[in-house]
């Protein structure tokens, strides 16, 4: 049985059956994206805009000795021209550290940097002007002095400490954790086999096409701050503007039409994004701010950065008995506020060795600051490196047995019955597939065939690898995730399913849309639930003046956690529904139901009366109804996963490469993914989504990388050196599924959304490396460009 | 100083006078004095194809190009080109296949697909892949638009084919 | 990312292009295709007080065939010369290399003289016109010049091209007993490469005669390879041009890539491109 079989919704009394649930059903808010009529931040038009551009520090480490405004001032257009101290009387400082990741510290973090820059790129003074053009025009007229610092810019470095970055503090170190469980050294001293390997991770950023945007409008007559903001995270937002803006909650409104790509970009507080909200109020008009595309290289957070040694010892019949690593991961100079840039560290100590059965796991992570940008969650968060460097020791493992890869992580994952299980990490796992998961990946791609392909081209001297990675994935955070360490970032969401007299269906979440779908399988889970077809469902989403309140979209959260709400919010207003129905017609409830559009006869199928009918008469003819009844057909449901602190879901991915052994460049011929993400709403739009995340994971394993010069300069701050997929180089991608529902939900839905940028990196590397094998070669430092490979083969 | 000159040309069909500043880029030629927000600025750098526009029947680079270089010029946009149909093959493709996640790149994207569409009725998915290698999508994994691409291209195969072989 | 301000001009005629270029000096540059100028002037990494548009000039756009050479006008776009049929018929090596030039937009804007102008050591048109022993037309107030592409470029985006100089095209001489193979080593399509060759010989029984290697991305302009082409001259393809290579490029370290690696792929390249043309 499948889970879409075992839904509420399919109860044997209810003839919504068929249901919308699990069915390709394409998108309806996608339609005005196709004519170029969507409503992106910098699309809005309003009276008296401003336009705000920053003059940010030339140096990695540098004190601000002075600066001149007056020629900026009297420049063309100029509406005023601000530093540091200037909007901190209108903005308060934040500080980003959590209570639950012990010992974690980062000095308070201003809009405008006030005294020192701490990374190339930071704001130092903000100009606004009549048109952006006018202000960057001006922002070259503000005549800076600095006092260059050192900078600490290696992470090794930087833990040494001998130059200590921040002065308030006595070393480098923002966070470290230590996890030793089991018997490790005992384990590593009566294995058979060990086997080490150290793993380079470049540090890239997430390169949304639209650059982040704000556009503050504050209303002094009201004093009301209405934000249009690219953000994931709406009401995290409205409650940061309150807080640091000094305005009544209640008093800001945060409104997300449409967002042009944010992969966990945008759910951060960035610095110039404050100064703008503050701006606003400071001058009493709208004032925008859109990152332009080396505004974005510069300050859009960075993510990985991560040099991980990593050990596992097994038995010689291929017994994994234990891991132990140690993590470095470099984050910049401050910890991004509220989340903070402790977590990706935390995550990869956390999900090392996830798939498997060993007993025994060690790990030290130290997350140091350096003058670069900062760091922080993007898609996957620590995922890519905890999945490569698993994958990739198991497959040296492997090699060093003499054992197919496949087979040799067949005897360790953890069998499919022994759930609930707890890993060796302490990861506490609901119910995963990573049995069946591998079982389908080797059919769906014909693993015996593609090494036999294989052997064959190898003796016409083809260099063709296969790889593989099974993963873990944290999916549907609790508040175990931000909650519990005193960040106000809501766990729960909400959704509110109005029927209207018309019989229209509106659905109103706190979940928010960057192109995921999610307005999509909300539409399909309310028809469905209420029973109704789906052109009359409509969705509203990113307003906090009229969704209820709620986390928004990160986490592959969207779907397990804002579904399940609108299923039981439907579930709800079917019962109100059917109660109206009931009242009108005279019959008793239980003997109707809700079958497209119409209320049937549940025993005949017999229509008995439209909704919009009973919409009618609910809301303009309630005289008609018995005395004592009110009708209620607009009902609030929320949702928050409570019994585990993540809904954790596994997949595996393949990749088959072909290696250049001359040229060290590698092409990418066929991709796999099979997930198990639970119920699958829309396999559409799940596929597609897996597919997008896959690519960014191939980013990581051969293209992206910031690169940073030793004086801390980055030196690809464009799309010509900062090298993103594109379609010429992407291979075409296999989806399949396997559907183990979560039991936390009625919904059954885990999360999706990083599946895909979780696994690659490693199954790439490993199909490279798998290529070289019979070389002696091994790369390890990612991107894998073609110098790293022709390195690894001794060539040039 | 000013530089400012008087510029006109026909956007999707309209005549459009207006004075411009030799700096200002079609993008925001079309954005800020148009009003048609469709084309989308992505890099400004020429890279990531979201301004991709046709002027005088050529797609360009709407970032690489200055407005003043297009006096008397015609420029379509996705704007005109939906409304006159040219793309709806295209878009309800895209639409079927969810070839789309955030769609800020879309506009670009399916102008570049129609110049392909138009130019190349015989394109393989190789052909394809190539034809859109200037167009970023950090959404979808490219697939879901090659997809969509190809099915308009074998649609209008057989379309021409049913055409052919009429009496 | 918004340019800084400039004048603009667009002249009707040669004589009126030359007039301004000379009276303008260095604060004028020429604007033809833009694909190169456009994204400095908005990264704000080069400035002009006046773009001198010469897309007016028709005399400048097309291509043209004489009795024993090709003439590539300089507005002639990447894409018409991409397109061209007398291009693929008497200069087979340029419609080989121009679908490596970016991508299709940029194709029909970006134009070939343009290409020239710029010298990007890492560009395809300079490296042909090496192996193609192109000549440069230009004109200024001062007269016309025709310079040998061999001579023509002098260092990294530095050319032999001087003040209030403009090319209004390229002479090709006609070689229809010569094969041709263009490669390149980038890592995404259109990306600059990281080092491709331009190759040109004809064969006989086997041998490559009048052999012919210009290098992208070999150094700090176009280079021709000339101890590589004598040491492959008159022989069947030859299996190692790397000691002959690394007298003939110097080539410069990028990101990602070193000038060692460099070398050794132009290497690779080069006994590719040399099995091709004798294949």
């Amino acid at each position: 049985m499948t889970a879409r079989d075992e839904l509420p919704v399919k109860d044997s009394k209810t003839r919504t059956q068929s249901g919308y649930i699990g069915k390709s059903e394409p998108r309806a808010n996608a339609k005005r994206l196709l004519q170029g009529r969507g409503s992106f931040i910098d699309d809005l038009r309003f009276p008296r805009l401003a336009h705000v551009a920053f003059l940010r520090s030339p140096h990695a480490h540098a004190k601000i000795k002075s600066m001149d405004f007056s020629k900026a001032r009297a420049a063309p257009g100029v509406i005023g021209v601000f530093d540091g101290r200037a909007v901190a009387e209108y903005c308060s400082p934040w500080i980003g550290v959590l209570g639950h990741l012990k010992g974690i510290k980062s000095p308070p973090q201003y809009p405008l940097a006030i005294e020192r820059a701490c990374w190339q790129g930071e704001a130092v003074a903000a100009v606004v002007a009549e048109t952006r053009a006018q202000a960057e025009d001006a922002v070259e007229l503000v005549a800076a002095e600095w006092d260059p610092l050192p900078a600490v810019i290696d992470m090794h470095e930087s833990l040494s400490g001998k130059v200590v970055i921040h002065p308030e503090f006595e070393d480098n170190i923002c966070f470290s954790r230590q996890i030793d469980n089991g018997e490790v050294d005992a384990a590593f001293k009566n294995a058979d086999v060990v086997v080490e390997e150290s793993y380079s991770f470049g540090r890239h950023t997430g390169v949304c096409l639209e650059g982040r945007a704000i556009l503050a409008d504050y209303n002094a007559g009201e004093h009301m701050l209405t934000v249009h903001h690219a953000t994931q995270a709406p009401h995290m937002m409205q409650d940061i503007f309150s807080k640091h803006l000094n305005l009544p909650e209640a008093n800001v409104r945060v409104i997300c039409r449409d967002i042009g790509g944010a992969y966990g970009i945008k759910v951060h507080v960035y610095p110039d994004e404050m100064c703008t909200a503050a701006l606003s109020i400071m001058l009493r008009r709208p004032v925008k701010f859109v990152a332009d595309r080396l505004e974005s290289f510069l300050s859009d957070i960075h993510a990985r950065e991560h040099k991980v040694t990593v050990r596992l010892a097994a038995t010689k019949d291929g017994e994994i008995l234990a891991f132990d690593l140690d993590d470095l991961t470099a984050i910049g100079p401050y910890s991004v506020y509220p989340r903070t840039s402790g977590i990706e560290g935390n995550q990869v100590v956390n999900l090392t060795g996830g798939p498997y059965k060993h007993k025994h796991y060690r790990a030290s992570l130290n997350v140091v600051f350096t003058n670069k940008n900062v760091t922080c969650q993007y898609r996957a968060v620590g995922h890519p490196i905890a999945v490569a460097l698993t994958e990739g020791i198991v497959d040296l493992a492997a090699q060093k047995l003499g054992m197919d890869p496949a087979e040799f992580r067949r005897r360790n994952m953890i069998p499919d019955d022994a759930y609930p299980y707890t890993g060796a990490a302490g990861m506490k796992y609901e119910v995963l597939t990573h049995h069946q998961c591998l079982d389908k990946l080797l059919s769906l791609m014909d693993y015996k065939g593609l090494r036999a392909e294989q052997a064959e081209l190898r003796k016409k001297g083809v260099y063709r690898g296969i790889g593989l990675a099974a993963m873990i994935e944290v999916t549907n955070p609790s508040p175990a995730f931000y909650g519990v360490g005193g960040a106000r970032i809501s766990a729960q969401d909400g959704a509110t399913l109005r029927l209207e007299p018309t019989g229209m269906l509106t659905v109103l979440s706190s979940v928010t849309e960057q192109g995921q779908g999610t307005e999509g399988i909300f539409a399909q889970i309310a028809a469905t639930v209420v029973g109704v077809t789906m052109d009359k469902v409509k969705v509203i989403t990113g307003d906090t003046s009229t969704t209820p309140y709620g986390g928004g979209t990160w986490a592959s959260r969207g779907a397990g956690i804002g579904g399940e709400a609108v299923l039981q919010a439907g579930k709800a207003l079917r019962s109100n529904i059917l109660d109206i129905a009931a009242a009108i017609l005279n019959v008793d409830k239980a003997d109707l139901d809700i079958f497209s559009n119409e209320v049937i006869d549940l025993a005949s199928g017999e229509s008995k009366l439209p909704l919009a009918e009973l919409g009618r008469v609910a809301y303009f003819r309630p005289d008609t109804l018995p005395m004592k009844f009110q009708s209620e057909l607009m009902v609030t449901r929320h949702y928050t996963p409570r019994e585990y602190g993540f809904t954790f879901t596994n997949g595996i991915q393949a990749s088959l490469v072909e290696v250049d052994v001359e040229t060290g460049f590698v092409k990418l011929l066929k991709h796999w993914c099979v997930e198990d993400c639970g119920t699958v709403i829309n396999p559409l739009l799940v596929d597609e989504q897996i597919r997008g995340g896959v690519v960014q994971g191939i980013g990581a394993a051969l293209f992206e990388e910031c690169h940073y010069s030793e004086d801390g300069q980055l030196q690809n701050a464009t799309m010509a050196d900062y090298l993103v997929p594109m379609s010429g180089e992407m291979p075409d991608i296999v989806c399949g599924h396997v559907e183990s529902k979560t039991r936390t939900s009625e919904l059954g839905a885990k999360g999706v959304g990083e599946a895909g940028t979780a696994g690659a990196p490693g199954a790439v590397m490993n199909a490279i490396n798998d290529a070289l094998s019979s070389l002696g070669a091994r790369v390890t430092t990612m991107p894998f460009t073609p110098e790293r490979v022709l390195d690894a083969l001794g060539k040039k | 100083m000013d530089h400012s000159l008087p510029l006109t040309l026909t956007v999707n069909g309209t005549r459009v006078t207006s004075r411009v500043e030799p700096r200002t880029h079609l993008i925001d030629f079309l954005r800020d004095t148009a009003g048609l927000t469709g084309s989308h600025i992505g890099c400004e750098h020429g890279v990531c194809g979201a301004c991709t526009v046709r002027v005088d029947g050529l797609i360009v680079r709407g970032c690489l190009t200055l407005a003043v270089q297009c006096e008397g010029k015609t420029v379509d946009t996705i704007e005109g080109l939906s409304d006159s149909g040219e793309l709806a093959e295209l878009q309800q493709a895209f639409h079927e296949r969810n070839a789309l996640q955030c769609g800020y790149c879309t506009p670009g994207m399916l102008v570049a697909a129609l110049d392909l569409v138009k130019s190349e009725p015989d394109a393989s998915r190789e052909r394809i892949r190539e034809h859109l290698s200037g167009n970023y999508c950090r959404c979808t994994g490219y697939q879901a638009i090659v997809d969509a691409i190809e099915t308009v291209l074998a649609m209008r195969r057989t379309t021409a084919k049913a055409a052919g072989a009429r009496p | 990312m918004k340019a800084p301000a400039f004048a603009y001009a667009k002249p009707r005629s040669l004589a009126e292009v030359c007039a301004l270029l000379d009276e303008r000096g260095e604060t004028a540059r020429v604007l033809a295709g833009g694909q190169s100028l456009v994204p400095m002037l908005n990264l704000r990494v080069a400035a002009a007080d006046l773009l001198v548009d010469i897309s007016g000039i028709e005399s400048l756009r097309g291509v043209s065939v004489t009795a024993d050479r090709l003439c590539v006008g300089a507005l002639t776009s990447h894409r018409e010369v991409e397109q061209s049929a007398e291009v693929a018929r008497h200069a087979p090596l340029l419609a080989q290399a121009a679908p490596h030039i970016a991508h299709v937009a940029i194709r029909n804007s970006g134009t070939f003289g343009g290409s020239i102008a710029l010298a990007d050591p890492a560009a395809e048109w300079p490296a042909c016109c090496l192996a193609l022993d192109a000549t440069i037309l230009t004109i200024s107030k001062a007269g016309k010049r025709s310079i040998p592409a061999r001579a023509f470029f002098k260092g990294l985006f530095s050319t032999d091209l001087r003040p209030g100089e403009l090319i209004t095209g390229v002479e090709i001489p006609l070689t229809p007993g010569h094969r041709s193979v263009f490669l390149e080593l980038s890592r995404r399509r259109g990306d600059y490469a990281i080092v491709g060759v331009a190759a040109m010989a004809k064969v006989q029984g086997g041998t490559l005669q009048d052999v012919r290697l210009a290098f992208l991305g070999g150094g700090d302009r176009p280079l021709l390879a000339v101890h590589a082409m004598k040491a492959a001259e008159g022989k069947p393809p030859l299996a190692d041009l790397g000691p002959a290579l690394a007298a003939d490029l110097s080539p410069m370290a990028d990101l990602d890539t070193s000038a060692r690696t460099k070398l050794h792929l132009a290497n690779v390249l080069a006994r590719r491109a040399l099995a091709a043309l004798a294949g």
